[in-house]
């Protein structure tokens, strides 16, 4: 067996692992709880695309591809870096968002019970003074 | 010599996928942002360098290697620092940690047990 045979298998086989590896990241990407968890995944994804496109730079041998992943390493480093700006600066965690939005719900609610029950009264005292 | 090098590029291009499954698979199954971070920037990371190394030694030419290696550098650089500030963030807005963790430096003093 020489070695190229070899480097073959090695190259299908991390392929299929980093596949595999990619649609994990994915499941935790769409089920992610949270904000930071889904920008962890984005930060994973972008290292395994970097792997990808190793992988794929031995296994054509153009050399060009060096340079993308470069790139995409340094688009990666940039969005981490954005969202993680983004998230200090909505100041709110996931829990906060939704507490508060039940909070206005309730007050929403709150608010339209008392104008429906005003308007009854009303009504009640319009007959009432029509009789 | 030309064999052995190939031989070493497709162990450390095995080697490298199987850390990026590692890295996701502690992605799904750690229980809090911050323990996934922990599997995430370390064994991701590591995953992605193995594998531009193996790209390195496996090219010929010296202008395909020291890209390569700068681009190693250049991730080792960067993944850190982007994982640093994103938990800081993170933990600075309120994200907490999970239950069964069992130290928390960063809190205040007069909570801390």
């Amino acid at each position: 067996m020489s070695a190229d045979i070899i480097l073959d298998y090695a190259v299908t086989l991390a392929l299929a692992t980093l596949c595999l590896a990619f649609f994990v990241t994915i499941y935790r990407i769409i089920k992610g709880p949270t904000l930071p968890d889904r920008i962890l995944g984005l930060d994973m994804l972008v290292a395994i695309a970097i792997g990808f496109i190793a992988v794929i730079g031995i296994k054509t041998g153009f050399t060009l591809y060096v340079d993308v992943a470069i790139a995409l390493g340094l688009v990666g480093f940039l969005a981490t870096v954005a969202f993680a700006r983004f998230v200090l600066s909505r100041g709110k965690t996931e829990d906060d968002l939704l507490s508060e939005a039940r909070e206005a719900a309730a007050a929403a609610r709150r608010e339209a019970k008392a104008a429906s029950r005003a308007e009854n009264r009303e009504r009640q005292h319009s007959t009432r003074s029509g009789q | 010599m030309n064999e052995i090098v190939t031989l070493i590029s497709a162990a450390l291009l095995v080697i490298g996928s199987l850390f990026a499954l590692v890295a996701s698979v502690g992605l799904v199954r750690l229980p809090d942002l911050y323990t996934r971070m922990h599997a995430a920037s370390k064994a991701g990371t590591m995953g992605a360098c193995l594998m531009l190394i193996a790209l390195a030694i496996h090219a010929a030419d010296f202008g395909t290697m020291s890209r390569a290696l700068a681009g190693v550098v250049f991730f080792l650089l960067t993944a850190p620092v982007s994982s640093h500030l994103l938990a800081k963030a993170s933990y600075a807005v309120g994200y907490r940690l999970h239950s069964s963790s069992v130290m928390d430096d960063m809190a205040p003093k007069d909570q801390a047990k």
